[in-house]
């Protein structure tokens, strides 16, 4: 702007300024009619999507009289924790009356070594990636993300052939290789991005000061990765526990997840349908993953916004 | 091959990715003690070649030699060196103590050792307040300064400074400049520092190196290289505001030369030639501080130009003049400074000129 247009408006300015039309503070808010409705919007799909959530927990504590009354939305008349204990301890799968809690066990036995071997092998996959490439790393990178758009069910076959060849097929180290396996693509991903975004300065630097492979990575990367790590987790533990294909074929009858009892008891044929049995075995077996969203979901968002963020 | 005194020596030295070829057969040694800067614009290798230096790129071809030992195939832990980053690299998750000790704790150092060497670096700097932070909580001029000092612990015999102020705003840039001159002048290391910044280049080297292209076109001390450039690009990139540059011809009246352009004549009897030089098309160089203002008589060489702007700066003023049809700047002291559209009369002496091939660049 030269000083010639300056001294041209002033003036105006000014003559506003004084008469006190011109605008001043803050501008206001305002609330439109599209905004209302736009909430409006919001509210009634987020209730839409919680009635079956709502249906399944008063169900779940009604007994079984009631439910054939048929008031599906009804509030519980007589409310009873029954039906929970059932599930978890007596609901029949066949003839085993045992309930989840055996699912629930071998959940835990399957999720537990599969989250931690596939983040430990992820996080070194993704910062050798980064910090150490060697000839024909972005070619074996191209082929793990590759990975990540396998389906499942095409290499299921040729796994239980080569699982079994070596013994593991039905077993509990079996169904932990498979998850790591599967982990891999999507869990490298995320690390070597992760680690991609880190300056390379720190990594000379370390190499400098005459730390190693493993002292960079154990010493000055690792304490970096807390949010992408609290990422994998959450990935993982919510990916490994919902998993069903993978549980009924490839842990044997012993070490079913929660997630193929719960099919079991819902699917049991003999007897009568106990509806709020099912719901509440239903709940259970959602519990782990809910709780994970709801504890770490901030941790979520930050560990999908690190990457942006430098340090 | 090294000899005495030598405390970096670089031999040939190649460097290419793939097809794209980064140093080409590089040499430079640097005495003990001595502070070299490389210097150049973006691209031109002065970064790759520090890091060759260190260690952290391999080379395609040539040897390193660091105090007489070759270390073409050394580690970078290995080859007696430390280095500060441009963005400090300072490992987020460590205090400032933890960040100092790290590469002795990785060599293994007794306890006492690592804390007498910490106890001096920090004096040194004066970072003893700050040795128990996070870097997260440190100014951008502390940061750097733990970085030399971890740098500083490591006993090194060689200091390597990859554009370490770059990152810090102009008046903190200069107040470390001075530091870090003031560290050499106190360690005596050899120290060789990479910047794109021709102040910090001019202020803090012994000896320049002035790189385009992976090759250093000059390697000589601030002052011979300011004044006496070797090539058209030295001679521009060095110097704010630019020199001015003219194409004209190199002309034999007699037994003297002139540069013609238009219808100037400017005579060279003063100027001294690189070796005796042929007519023909040339440029002539001259810095806007060697040329005088109002001067009228008593200069080899006279005339009067147009003025176009008036940059006036404070301590001095930059006016743009119309010598001809030539644009041409003079820096003048503020009390001269002249009016918009004054005709002035400048003067300058041939023998502050710098005479290049109009094909080559190269000095005449």
């Amino acid at each position: 702007m030269t000083a010639g247009q300056i001294t041209a408006i002033q003036p105006v300015q000014e003559a506003q300024d004084q008469a006190g039309v011109g605008p001043i503070g803050p501008k206001p808010r305002r609330i439109s009619a599209g905004r209302i409705g736009l909430y409006a919007f919001l509210v009634v799909a987020a209730l839409f999507f919680l009635i079956p959530v709502y249906i399944m927990i008063v169900t779940s504590l009604k007994g079984m009289p009631e439910i054939r009354l048929g008031h599906l939305f009804n509030l519980p008349s007589e409310p009873t924790f029954q039906p929970w204990a059932d599930a978890w301890l007596h609901a029949c799968t066949g003839r085993d009356c045992n309930g989840l809690s055996p699912g629930f066990y071998n959940s835990v036995k399957i999720t537990l070594p599969s989250v931690v071997i596939s983040i430990i092998c992820a996080s070194i996959n993704g910062y050798a990636l980064t910090f150490w490439p060697y000839k024909g790393a972005n070619l074996l990178f191209g082929l793990l993300v590759f990975g990540a758009f396998v389906p499942y069910q095409v290499v299921i076959y040729p796994l239980i052939i080569g699982l079994s060849s070596v013994g593991l097929f039905a077993s509990l180290p079996g169904i932990i290789i498979v998850h790591t396996i599967f982990g891999m693509p999507i869990l490298t991903l995320l690390f070597r991005n992760f680690y991609a975004a880190i300056p390379v300065e720190l990594f000379k630097a370390a190499r400098v000061d005459g730390a190693g492979f493993w002292r960079i990575f154990l010493h000055i990367m690792l304490p970096m990765s807390v949010p992408i790590t609290v990422v994998a987790v959450i990935l993982q533990v919510t990916g490994i526990w919902n998993d069903f294909l993978f549980g009924i074929v490839f842990a044997g009858r012993p070490n079913w997840p929660m997630t193929v009892q719960l099919n079991n008891i819902v699917n049991t044929t003999t007897g009568v349908r106990e509806y709020n049995v099912n719901m509440a075995a239903t709940i259970l077996t959602a519990a782990v993953p809910l709780i994970i969203y709801f504890v770490s979901g901030r941790w979520f968002v930050r560990g999908i916004a690190a990457g942006a963020v430098k340090g | 091959m090294a000899q005495n005194g030598t405390s970096v020596s670089i031999q040939d030295l190649s460097l290419s990715f793939g097809a794209i070829s980064v140093l080409h057969t590089l040499n430079l040694d640097v005495a003990e003690g001595e502070f070299i800067v490389l210097l150049g614009p973006s691209g031109c290798g002065k970064s790759t070649l520090l890091n060759c230096i260190a260690g952290l790129l391999d080379i395609s071809e040539g040897r390193i030699f660091i105090k007489g030992k070759n270390v073409t195939w050394e580690e970078p832990k290995d080859r007696g060196i430390g280095m500060v980053f441009q963005s400090y690299a300072l490992y987020p998750q460590m205090t400032v103590e933890r960040n100092l000790s790290f590469g002795l704790r990785v060599a293994g150092l007794p306890k006492e050792e690592i804390d007498k060497r910490i106890a001096r670096a920090a004096e040194i700097l004066q970072i003893e307040p700050l040795l128990q932070r996070k870097p997260s909580a440190l100014s951008g001029g502390q940061r750097q300064r733990v970085a030399i000092g971890r740098a500083l612990v490591r006993d090194v015999d060689v200091f390597l400074f990859d554009e370490p102020l770059s990152n810090l705003d102009a008046k903190l840039r200069a107040e470390l400049r001075v530091e870090i001159k003031l560290l050499h002048r106190k360690l005596q290391n050899t120290m060789i520092y990479v910047t794109h910044d021709q102040i910090e280049a001019m202020t803090l080297a012994d000896r320049i190196a002035v790189m385009k292209g992976g090759v250093i076109q000059q390697l000589d001390a601030p002052q011979t290289i300011y004044n006496r450039p070797v090539n058209r690009f030295v001679a521009g990139f060095l110097g704010s505001p630019a020199m001015n540059f003219i194409d004209g011809r190199l002309e034999k009246v007699g037994s003297d030369w002139q540069f013609a352009f238009e219808d100037v004549r400017i005579p060279l009897a003063t100027y001294a030639f690189e070796k005796e030089p042929t007519p023909g098309p040339a440029v002539f160089g001259m810095r806007p501080e060697h040329v005088a203002f109002n001067s009228g008589a008593g200069w080899p060489f006279t005339a009067t130009a147009n003025v176009e702007v008036v940059e006036p700066m404070g301590s001095d003023t930059l006016v743009w003049l119309k010598l001809g049809k030539q644009n041409f700047t003079v820096r003048v002291t503020s009390e001269r400074t002249p009016n918009n559209t004054d005709t002035v009369s400048i003067g300058f002496d041939p023998m502050r000129a710098s005479l290049f091939d109009a094909q080559t660049g190269n000095r005449l």
